[in-house]
């Protein structure tokens, strides 16, 4: 994967799957440092399940024995200069943590987060994002849209164009020429 | 700059459409389904969702509904693509991107012919 944005979109699907109710998504770019926390209200991993999740060969799957969406995203991480932190609880919801280096040359960039974030609109599951460059930030909920649209479905090819347009507006007016 | 306050207008719109078209609507609805689970993902899964989204939406075309799955198995062909018209067999399309997406929405979903070219072949 070459953006951030694809694996943000990669591991929020796994929140999906967890049936989770809302799932938080904070991207936070302040000095050198940028943080990425994705936060889910899903079923949670046990303790066995979570020593083990980083390992590629691990998955939820019955169909096959490789999992690579996490193991990916924490390499992405520990090759430039990064971090990764994974915490769970079976029946709470599991938290996943990444770090990076802003000028390590090595970090892929953030990319296009708001077609990962139009690809993850769901009847079922509601995101908020949390987009924040320093001191100002930019709030999508998607609780808040659904009650301005009084039971149209979010994933109406109409409504995502228009939430695309609006998420990508927001985002390049907080990040003010700056390509993370 | 726009805001959720938007939204308004744009349901208004919609609710309107939507008394129009019935109830019946679910039974003559095409699904196109995107592989969107890591090796789709990885593969370009993404900008092909968002072409077909993007061209529902901006030739208001109707009945389309455009959704996602998770893996389904044939990794090395992704992005997938599968088109279910109603009452015909499930169409997979394979090593989609967002070109081949508009032409199997053109000539497949709107025209009714399936696009062979991009069918499985030998390397399954």
């Amino acid at each position: 994967m070459r953006e951030l944005a694809l694996h943000i979109l990669d591991i929020a699907e796994n929140s999906v799957k967890a049936n989770a109710k809302l799932v938080t998504i904070d991207i936070d770019v302040r000095d050198n440092l940028l943080t990425i926390k994705i936060i889910d209200d899903g079923k949670g991993m046990s303790e066995e399940f979570l020593q083990k999740v980083t390992d590629p060969f691990t998955t939820t799957r019955t169909t096959r024995k490789v999992g690579m969406g996490i193991p990916l995203f924490k390499q992405a991480a520990e090759t430039s200069g990064g971090t990764f932190e994974i915490k769970s609880q079976l029946g709470i919801g599991t938290e996943v943590k990444v770090t990076f280096q802003l000028d390590d040359v090595d970090r892929m960039p953030l990319g296009d987060i708001p077609s990962t974030a139009t690809t993850l609109l769901y009847p079922e599951c509601d995101f908020k994002w949390i987009y924040t460059i320093g001191d100002e930030s930019f709030i999508f909920d998607t609780r808040e849209v659904k009650e301005e649209l009084q039971g149209i479905p979010i994933d109406s090819p109409e409504i995502i164009a228009f939430l695309k347009s609006m998420i990508k507006e927001n985002i390049e007016s907080i990040n003010g020429g700056l390509v993370i | 700059m726009k805001s959720i306050a938007d939204i308004k207008a744009i349901r208004e719109k919609m609710q309107a459409q939507i008394i129009s078209r019935d109830n019946e609507d679910s039974a003559n609805e095409t699904r196109v389904v995107v592989g969107m689970a890591t090796c789709g993902i990885a593969a370009g899964a993404r900008p092909v969702f968002n072409e077909l989204v993007d061209q529902v939406a901006n030739r208001g075309i109707k009945n389309v509904k455009v959704t996602r799955t998770g893996c389904i198995g044939m990794c090395k062909l992704e992005p997938i693509v599968e088109v279910f018209v109603p009452g015909q067999e499930k169409v997979t399309y394979v090593h989609v991107d967002a070109e081949k997406a508009k032409k199997i929405l053109d000539q497949h979903v709107l025209g009714g012919k399936i696009c062979s070219e991009y069918l499985v072949g030998d390397e399954a």
